[in-house]
């Protein structure tokens, strides 16, 4: 095996040479006699180009790896309307890292802040109102659809000279072995690398090939999203109303260009009701939607599709393996209850970046098993948290019993009345409690 | 290339025989050397911060150790080495049992990184190449060493005027007989039973003593700490189990 290998990015074939374990050779020189075009050398493989893998590069890409992201969906789909109809709730600490990875600045447009959340019981008549004011001056978070956040992610990626994207192309199989990681296309190609990511999503191919197993636990609830737009303006406030089969939330957008308000459904019922939900004309679900929600945002109507997402909660046993790491839902997908998902995935992308920065500034080899066994370790320990309590939040809630509804009422005055434990529960939500990963610090306080 | 007999002054036979015994599992990092590789963060970070003070190199470059030459003693398998070497260093790694040397070079190729290797002592080199060298290490080497004196000594010979020198090593107290020594050999099973001769141990001060003697001058010293919870090891104020040096070698002779 030859110590060198020769740079062959499709795109701009530079002549760098590159050791074999991926680092950039010391000394390279230019050879314009370079006409292979199939193998790509690079830091980082990274397996899946949606919100995950595209964050991962650019967080990757922040601490000096050159990265290459694999996708079975080109760019132009992911980023066309209509792709994908869910939205995203974004954190403080998430909405600094997106800042910081140039991604912000991209969006097509500003995303819309929460400033207050609303929680309501059943039919229960307390309220428990956070209000960001609680937890200091900045919002609680922000909303905003996939789409757009998927155009910024890309616009961003697409400025980064250190960032590739190989689409669409398909992993047939990945080589892993105690160097590095290939991952060998269907169309012959060779992407070798001394880490390869997956952030392909809950169902994971690249995980399932890996052997890496998984704890799954289906809620039999489906979560139907649409966009509402409703007569009264929603002041910035996201409604979340526990309900028993499920919370009924609507977050708010920003107005539309015409000045209709909007905000966001996502309305979980039992997966039977939910079908039949999704069954009815729009204005038959119109009725339904208002009888759920009520009257404070005054009429309500669903424009645009209709989305179904059955819920369910999965988690890998382990987030690592030789030369792979799990990222995003590759690693776990919890209930959207308290709208962590996202957040919870770029704070894995955020740690890993950190380990890898921490490893590379000593000269260890980022890829190799104690370096990513610091990246396990630090998640997992974060993720059993946000399982634990978005699963618990969800059972508690999605409970009729007398005996829950009493002690969830007793919990929500209990919640309301004391302030610390309130703040708690905001910071939390908020993303700004425990170990934050440098990107996601809050320059004000470190 | 050096073949030198191990049978020679400063190491001491039995240690050799016992680390020939696993050289292949050196890169096996939940292997018998996994506490060797938790240990080794903590003090690349230690080479790292000394070093980039001591010679005055960038904090940020992504190669900051560019145009130094380093000399890894008891190199094993090239835990130290090879990062070195990323960070820019020219490293030469030696260490006297040869099929360690052979899995150093073997691990090195597959890496794609040009280390240095040679199966030879410190006495032997500090002869062959006296001052070449701008920073030398020896880590968790000293304690198994027969005659720490002649050691430092050729230490202090291998490094030029104005160089440094890198030791790292465990305490001979109560707490490093039991933490260092039983609880990482009999009850932790980190290592094999036997690996460590409490006896041989040297504290700070006799060390420091060792590396005056020699003509070197201390300029850094801290404690390292196992931290349980995080599974790592850390610098600590506590000397009193493992802990590191620097010293310099005085321009001026």
């Amino acid at each position: 095996m030859g110590i060198f290998t020769r740079c062959a990015n499709p795109c701009s074939p530079c002549g760098a040479l590159y050791l074999a374990n991926g680092t950039r050779a010391k000394f390279w020189r230019r050879d314009k006699g370079s006409k292979s075009v199939k193998d790509i050398l690079c830091d980082a493989l990274i397996v899946g180009g949606g919100l995950s893998g595209i964050s991962a590069a650019l967080a990757l890409d922040a601490v000096g790896l050159s990265v290459t992201v694999i996708d079975r969906v080109p760019v132009e789909t992911h980023v066309a309307a209509g792709h994908d109809g869910r939205t995203t709730a974004i954190s403080q600490s998430s909405k600094r890292m997106l800042v910081r990875l140039g991604v912000w600045d991209a969006l097509p447009e500003a995303p819309c802040a929460i400033d207050d959340i609303r929680v309501r019981e059943g039919g229960s008549p307390l309220f428990l109102q956070f209000d960001h004011e609680d937890a200091g001056p900045d919002p609680m978070g922000f909303i905003l659809d996939n789409g757009s956040l998927k155009a910024g992610l890309y616009r961003a990626a697409a400025t980064r000279p250190g960032i590739r994207i190989v689409s669409p192309a398909s992993v047939e199989r990945l080589e892993r072995n105690g160097e590095a990681a290939t991952a060998i296309l269907a169309d012959g190609r060779r992407i070798t690398a001394q880490l390869a990511v997956a952030a392909d999503g809950r169902g994971s191919p690249t995980r399932r090939a890996a052997g890496l197993r998984i704890t799954e636990l289906s809620y039999d609830q489906t979560a139907i999203t649409c966009t509402v737009t409703h007569e009264r303006p929603h002041d910035h406030v996201a409604f979340e109303h526990f309900r028993p089969a499920g919370p009924f939330a609507m977050l708010p957008l920003n107005d539309a260009a015409d000045g209709t308000h909007q905000s966001c459904l996502v309305w979980s019922e039992r997966t039977g009701a939910a079908n039949a939900l999704m069954g009815l004309t729009d204005g038959e679900f119109d009725l339904e939607m208002q009888r759920a929600f009520g009257e404070s945002l005054g009429r309500l109507r669903v424009t645009g599709k209709r989305w179904a997402y059955p819920l369910g909660l999965i988690h890998a046993e382990r987030y690592i393996d030789r030369r792979l790491v799990l990222v995003g839902d590759a690693a776990h997908g919890i209930h959207p209850i308290a709208g962590q998902g996202f957040n919870l995935g770029l704070r894995d992308i955020a740690a890993l970046a950190d380990t890898i920065e921490d490893a590379r500034r000593i000269g260890l080899d980022f890829g190799s098993a104690p370096v990513l066994e610091k990246y396990q370790r630090w998640r997992r320990f974060d993720v059993m948290t946000m399982i634990a309590a978005t699963d618990g939040l969800n059972r508690l809630f999605s409970n009729d019993s007398a005996a829950v509804r009493l002690l969830r009422d007793a919990g929500l005055g209990l919640v309301q009345r004391v302030g610390p434990l309130k703040r708690a529960f905001m910071r939390g939500a908020m993303g700004t409690l425990g170990t934050l990963p440098r990107l996601m610090q809050d320059p004000a306080r470190h | 290339m050096n073949q030198k007999n191990a049978v020679a002054s400063t190491i001491d036979p039995d240690d050799v025989a016992r680390f020939s015994a696993v050289a292949a599992e050196w890169w096996d990092m939940q292997g018998p050397f996994a506490p060797l590789h938790k240990f080794t963060p903590v003090r690349l970070g230690l080479i790292r911060e000394w070093l980039s003070d001591h010679f005055v190199l960038s904090e940020t470059a992504e190669v900051p150790f560019d145009g130094l030459k380093l000399l890894d003693i008891g190199c094993g398998g090239g835990l130290i080495s090879e990062p070195l070497t990323r960070l820019g260093a020219a490293v030469t790694g030696i260490d006297a049992d040869e099929r360690t040397i052979g899995t150093a070079q073997v691990h090195a190729e597959q890496t794609g990184l040009e280390i240095d290797y040679r199966t030879c002592l410190a006495e032997d080199l500090a002869a062959e190449m006296p001052g070449a060298f701008d920073a030398v290490i020896a880590s968790e080497v000293i304690e198994h060493v027969a005659d720490p004196e002649l050691f430092v000594a050729s230490l202090a010979k291998l490094v030029r005027p104005g160089g440094a020198v890198f030791v790292t090593t465990l305490n001979r107290t109560m707490k490093s007989l039991l933490f260092g020594k039983f609880a990482a050999e009999y009850v932790l099973r980190w290592v094999p039973a036997g690996t460590h001769d409490w006896r041989q141990f040297l504290t700070p001060e006799e060390l420091r003593a060792l590396l005056t003697e020699a003509g070197l001058v201390m300029a850094e010293k801290t404690g390292i700490r196992f931290d349980p919870l995080g599974d790592t090891f850390e610098r600590s104020s506590d000397l009193g189990i493992n802990y590191a040096m620097l010293a310099v070698r005085p321009k001026a002779a």
